[in-house]
């Protein structure tokens, strides 16, 4: 029975390791040899594609690319080398070449014209490149190093056992207080205004650790906890971060005078395709003329005065201003909401700020109605239409089939967008089997 | 009455299980040079490896011979048992059939435990722990008790060993060089302060130390199962004093099973030199004898 020692050292793992997992590695491409012909003149040569099982060796590399400390400190040597070299070779100083210039620098010399950003030639720092990950976890005589590291998740527990620790503090400050008579219910500082948790990405980042959606609940639960024992202290504010600003101060116009020496204040507005431009009068009779016409006979729709109405109405100011404009492009109805987004934004000149906050709550500034005319899925928006997809990857394949096109380095490039996929979608699985010619 | 002591402390030949010689392999000794080394290396190594297991037998054989070497005994009493409340066990409806034998009545229909017993098997697990920790063993206190699981993770931290008192995943133990890292280490000896999970099931690491082999404490209340413990230690687990106890007593064992090793290596080092230096003018001869007992495994 005490034959498998697992306790015991690298053999045993290795036998429990290299059990089963002959799993599916990623087949690799290999360039078989030429079969050279015996015949003379131009020979063909064929890529096939060949499916190679990797050996027990590989998996264990590939299930978990490990980068030991001296490789990213080698790494960063090379990267830092190779900066001063590329300096020189743009002919700047390597003292002050930044990562903006290396970034133009390799746009420069290696022109790409692949979609993917992301495929294209980069360089930059090590430590963007390579994933962020925990050193071995253990000593030379096997034993971990913390002591919650056969939980698994050793961070992230550690960080709860110490928030779970200062709760009890807290409470234990607060009972001797209170014995003490001296407690006080001081008034709780609120500097939590205008921060928030950390999101779990951002927290998983932190604790170099996956974490599932429960254990980040929790987390955030145990520190609002924390938060109503006491102050918020630096440990607390470490996981908060700061929340910009929403009100986004609109922009009040000055106001002018004209030359009877009456207040006003001009501001534009646009809706759909149509643009407008509003004179605001501090003082009139509630009349309104657009491009010389009088709204009634403008707007004989009624639900387009409701329109104009509205800005004024919210305000209570319906018959005390008046209102010159001018407005083109677009229909009826868009035109009427040009106008109207162009007199509330006029109004607010003449309004106290805390009106000017309502308005934008109730959405009198925003610009964000739904713009039918575009379709939501803008990715499709620029493509050609689905019927020429299915004909472009016809022709493709059966080019292909034939023999007779020409291999592309670069397979989207001939056709727009994601009809790569979208033939590999539609058509099942695609094998492409693309002979070189080579004359 | 308490039932005689088992073979295994009143002897003091403790029959060598093989762990200890999986512990050997395990902790690195001083750099021997591996088998592939020729030449004048040699002559040298020879002489090297023997002296340093010499020692390393002697150290790790030393407890073995006194049937209580780190003196557990004297850290409780029944008195201080029973004042820990750890006779306390639940409702008789809660009784679980293979504690009967721990049991030693039932006061208004709740259980209570035999404080003799509990004394005897205590002293064993100590006393087991103390061994385990002496040889550089990794000590894993597991619970799923959340009334107690900052109180044991603190306890583990004190003592410079391990603790699990959070959800177990399941191939923790049995699939641990996937879910823990290649190459990882087992704990040598998992203490149970709690048997049960939360809903009132064995732990499934009472199964899976079974599994691998790991020797088990655990203290188990008359609703659980000592079946696949080790070394089970009827008592109370639900009770503050008792849990208190029970973590206190395990760290001062193994607290003092380390100290006891810092110690018994350190004596017998200088002993080795002094032997070393009483021989050297009159046994010129073997250089490497002395090198090596200097270089000694300071592990």
């Amino acid at each position: 029975m005490a034959a498998s020692c697992v306790s015991c050292g690298a053999v045993v793992s290795q036998r429990l390791l290299l059990r089963p997992r002959v799993s599916l590695a990623p087949r690799q491409v290999l360039w078989r040899a030429a079969e050279l012909q015996s015949v003379p003149g131009p020979q063909i040569l064929r890529l096939k594609h060949v499916t190679v099982v990797t050996t027990k060796k590989n998996v264990k590399a590939l299930r978990r690319e490990t980068y030991t400390v001296d490789f990213i400190k080698k790494q960063i040597e090379e990267f830092n080398i190779g900066k001063r070299h590329l300096a020189n070779m743009m002919g700047e100083d390597p003292e002050t070449f930044t990562q903006e210039d290396i970034d133009r620098a390799i746009a420069y010399l290696f022109p790409s014209g692949l979609f993917e950003k992301r495929a294209r030639p980069v360089m930059k720092h090590p430590e963007q490149i390579f994933p962020k990950q925990k050193a071995t976890q253990w000593g030379e005589d096997g034993r971990p190093f913390h002591y919650l590291f056969y939980t698994g998740k050793q961070s992230y527990y550690s960080l709860m056992h110490d928030t779970y620790g200062k709760i009890l503090d807290i409470e234990k400050h607060k009972n001797q207080l209170q014995a003490k008579g001296l407690f006080s219910e001081k008034d709780k500082t609120t500097d939590l205004i205008g921060s928030r948790w950390l999101i779990k990405e951002e927290l998983e980042e932190m604790l170099v650790e996956k974490l599932s959606d429960q254990d980040y609940a929790q987390f955030v639960r145990l520190m609002e906890r924390l938060l109503q024992g006491g102050a918020a202290g630096e440990f607390v504010q470490s996981f908060r971060r700061s929340v910009t600003v929403q009100s986004e101060k609109q922009p009040i116009e000055p106001v002018q005078h004209d030359a009877q020496g009456m207040a006003f204040s001009t501001s534009e507005g646009r809706r759909k395709s149509a643009k407008a431009e509003a004179v605001v009068y501090e003082h009139g009779n509630g009349r309104i003329k657009i491009n010389g016409i009088d709204y009634l006979l403008y707007f004989p729709v009624l639900q387009d005065r409701e329109q104009l109405m509205f800005p004024f109405h919210f305000l209570d100011r319906l018959g005390k201003h008046d209102v010159t404009c001018t407005v083109s492009g677009g229909g009826r109805s868009a035109q009427a909401g040009a106008i109207r987004l162009a007199m509330a934004r006029a109004l607010c000149s003449f309004v106290t700020e805390e009106e000017v906050e309502w308005m934008r709550q109730v959405n009198s500034f925003a610009h964000i109605w739904n713009d039918v005319s575009r379709s939501s899925t803008a990715m499709h928006s620029n493509l050609p239409h689905k019927s020429s997809f299915r004909l472009d990857c016809s022709r493709l394949i059966r080019a292909s089939a034939n023999g007779r096109s020409r291999a592309r380095r670069e397979p989207a490039g001939s056709l727009p967008g994601r009809s790569a996929e979208y033939c590999q979608e539609r058509r099942g699985r695609v094998h492409l089997r693309v002979a070189n010619t080579h004359q | 009455m308490a039932p005689a002591l088992p073979r295994l402390l009143s002897a003091g030949a403790w029959p060598r299980p093989l762990r200890l010689h999986v512990l050997q392999a395990a902790t690195p000794g001083p750099a021997r040079p591996s088998g592939r080394t020729l030449g004048s290396a040699a002559a040298a190594a020879v002489s090297d490896p023997q002296a340093g297991s010499d020692l390393q037998d002697r150290v790790l054989s030393e407890p073995l011979k006194h049937a209580d070497f780190f003196n557990v005994k004297e850290l409780f009493s029944v008195r201080s048992l029973f004042d820990a409340r750890v006779h306390l066990g639940h409702k008789a409806g809660c009784r679980h059939r293979f504690m009967e034998p721990y049991i030693f009545g039932s006061r208004l229909d709740q259980d209570i435990i035999d404080l003799e017993q509990t004394a005897v098997h205590l002293q064993l697990a100590l006393n087991f722990t103390a061994h385990v920790a002496y040889r550089k063993g990794i000590v894993l206190f597991v619970s799923r008790h959340r009334q107690f699981s900052h109180l044991i993770e603190n306890t583990a931290r004190d003592c410079g060993e391990y603790a699990h008192t959070r959800y177990f995943k399941g191939g923790l133990l049995t699939n641990a060089p996937l879910l823990l890292g290649p190459g990882v280490r087992l704990p040598d000896l998992v203490i149970f302060l709690h048997t049960l999970n939360n809903v009132f099931e064995p732990h499934v690491a009472v199964r899976d130390a079974a599994k691998m082999n790991i020797p088990t404490v655990g203290i188990v209340d008359t609703n659980c199962n000592p079946c696949l413990v080790t070394y089970p230690v009827p008592g109370n687990d639900d009770s503050p004093p008792a849990v208190q106890l029970f973590c206190r007593l395990f760290r001062t064992v193994i607290s003092r099973a380390k100290e006891k090793r810092r110690q018994v290596e350190a004596l017998y080092r200088l002993q080795g030199q002094e032997g070393a230096e009483g021989r050297g003018p009159a046994d010129p001869a073997l250089p490497g004898t002395q090198a090596s007992l200097d270089a000694g495994p300071s592990l």
